[in-house]
């Protein structure tokens, strides 16, 4: 069974003192809802996941107490592509014909402090001042530039265009654009890595409505089919965050294998692809994912971001919306954001983001700690 | 004279003149672990041995810690007093890659691939004024 997404929500990302993290996820499910046409009394099952703002499944006091089977998905940064995976094997596989899927989160202001404990480690990295994800992103963008000479130009180059993409996302949490000159003078917060090259935890809500394709035009105009939704973890040899040690090679991360298997499943390459959301919790991240997820070859990055490539009238728009640089990361939420963008993308409405020439195919990917990705490509 | 203990016990060999890191090495295929664990995470066996991996190593990659880090971080140090410190993966001669701190901390200073030695450093003392140590990586002393 061939699985179509019929209805787009999302609460506006950023900081949002009034409602709780469960607030904003129901507002954004009611908006997925009410595109698709449909109520929650039609959704016979229901896939969600937060971090901070709460357990998923209280949703349905703020949505009606209608019985459905509510599940509770947990998988870091994966969190949405997990939940969307889980929603397209309930559909394909014939069991339900609708259903929902959320995320939404409220964070703590500030970087997330995580405990050694829940990573199976000792006290002694995380006093001794190694417990950082900032590290370990600034760590493998740095031995990548070193093997693949990427420059610190095209890390500000990527920074610059999410801002600036951001300016031009009515629901995004930065919208000024930035200069250069803002990006190259701003703190270092871990080199190579300055303060404007890393996204910050955030608050949002966002949900999709999927059902099975043959009925996909009850709901609506316009549905976008999910080709496939896959999430891998880490091999042995994947250099991953929160490693007291690696291994003495570098193997394919998760994001090479799902990359690959997302590919042979939909039956189509990365050439095919018109517009990306790629991962970008830092600017590394975007650079490095670009040839990861076989768009192009390592290094090559240097010479697509100067050609302006990845721009919204380049040859593969990536991160249209300003990518979680730009929108701030709700853990629960990020991953489905994704997909809401290259939806409205693929449905000719992202207004002043729209990438020209109807694109027709669409392509996420998510990374999250400790070495899980989720990629998910979508079709008109 | 200050009482020496170790943070945490097993990361390097103590007491000792010269103390080492420790790690784990599979009894099936060989592959190192740090710190040192029961099982393989490379071939999943379950038995290993503790050994000595030697106190020196080449830098693999780096990055600099620029602000003191919140909780879980616990030294003495105070946001007026904290000095920034390098972070990297020094990848010793059985090819294990190790994460420490580095006493350079500054982007001339590091360099991937220049040879490193290991230290001991103090990271806080106790009440009963015991000074808990660790490791940290340096640039080899050239001699
Ligand atoms: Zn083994």
């Amino acid at each position: 069974m061939d699985v179509a997404i019929v209805g787009l929500g999302l609460y506006p990302f950023g900081r949002s003192p009034a409602l709780s993290g469960l607030e904003q996820g129901a507002a954004a499910a009611r908006a997925a809802m009410a595109d698709a046409g449909t109520d929650f009394k039609a959704m016979q099952f229901a896939f969600g996941g937060s971090q901070d703002g709460g357990n998923a499944d209280s949703l349905v006091n703020l949505l009606g107490l209608t019985g459905l089977q509510f599940t509770n998905i947990w998988n870091g940064c994966a969190t949405g592509g997990s939940s969307l995976s889980a929603a397209y094997s309930a559909i394909a596989s014939g069991q339900y014909d609708t259903g929902l899927v959320v995320g939404f989160d409220k964070h703590p202001r500030g970087a997330f402090n995580p405990k050694p404990q829940e990573w199976g480690l000792d006290d002694w990295y995380g006093e001794t001042g190694l417990m950082l994800t900032t590290q370990f992103f600034a760590m493998k963008i740095q031995r990548y530039m070193h093997d693949y000479g990427i420059s610190n130009n095209t890390l500000v180059s990527t920074a610059e265009k999410a801002f600036r993409n951001g300016s031009i996302t009515p629901t995004a949490w930065r919208q000024t654009a930035l200069s250069r000159e803002d990006i190259e003078h701003a703190p270092m917060v871990s080199e190579p890595l300055s303060k404007y090259m890393f996204c910050s935890p955030a608050e949002g809500g966002c949900a999709l409505v999927i059902c099975r394709a043959d009925i996909a035009h009850k709901y609506s105009s316009k549905p976008i089919y999910l080709k496939t939704a896959v999430v891998r973890s880490r091999s042995y040899g994947s250099f991953e965050v929160f490693a007291p040690s690696q291994a003495p090679f570098v193997a394919d991360s998760p994001t090479v294998t799902a990359s690959r298997a997302a590919f042979e499943l939909a039956g189509i390459g990365p050439e095919d692809v018109d517009v990306a959301q790629l991962q970008d919790t830092e600017v590394g991240a975007e650079i490095m994912h670009m040839a990861e997820n076989g768009f192009c070859a390592h290094g090559d990055q240097e010479q697509w971001i100067a050609e302006g490539r990845t721009e919204i009238t380049g040859s593969l728009p990536v991160n249209t919306d300003g990518g979680c640089l730009a929108n701030g990361e709700p853990v629960g939420a990020s991953g489905l954001r994704q997909v809401y963008e290259i939806c409205h993308q693929l449905r000719g409405t992202a207004d002043a983001r729209q990438v020209p020439n109807s694109p027709k195919v669409g392509y996420t990917h998510v990374y999250g700690a400790p070495g899980i990705s989720g990629v998910n490509i979508l079709a008109v | 004279m200050i009482e020496q203990q170790p943070l945490q016990a097993g990361l390097f060999s103590w007491p000792a003149k010269a103390p080492e890191l420790l790690g784990s090495r599979c009894d099936n295929c060989g592959e190192h672990a740090f710190p040192a664990q029961s099982s393989c995470r490379h071939c999943t066996g379950g038995e290993t041995t503790v050994v000595g991996m030697g106190r020196e190593g080449r830098l693999w990659t780096w990055t600099i810690q620029s602000f003191m880090p919140k909780d879980p971080y616990y030294t003495d140090e105070t946001p007026e007093t904290f000095v920034p410190y390098g972070v990297g993966y020094v990848e010793l001669d059985c090819g294990l890659r190790v994460e420490s701190r580095l006493r350079e901390n500054t982007p001339d200073a590091l360099t991937i691939g220049m040879e490193m030695e290991m230290e001991i450093i103090p990271v806080r003392q106790a009440e009963n004024g015991t000074e808990w140590v660790t490791f940290q990586f340096k640039k080899k002393a050239t001699r």
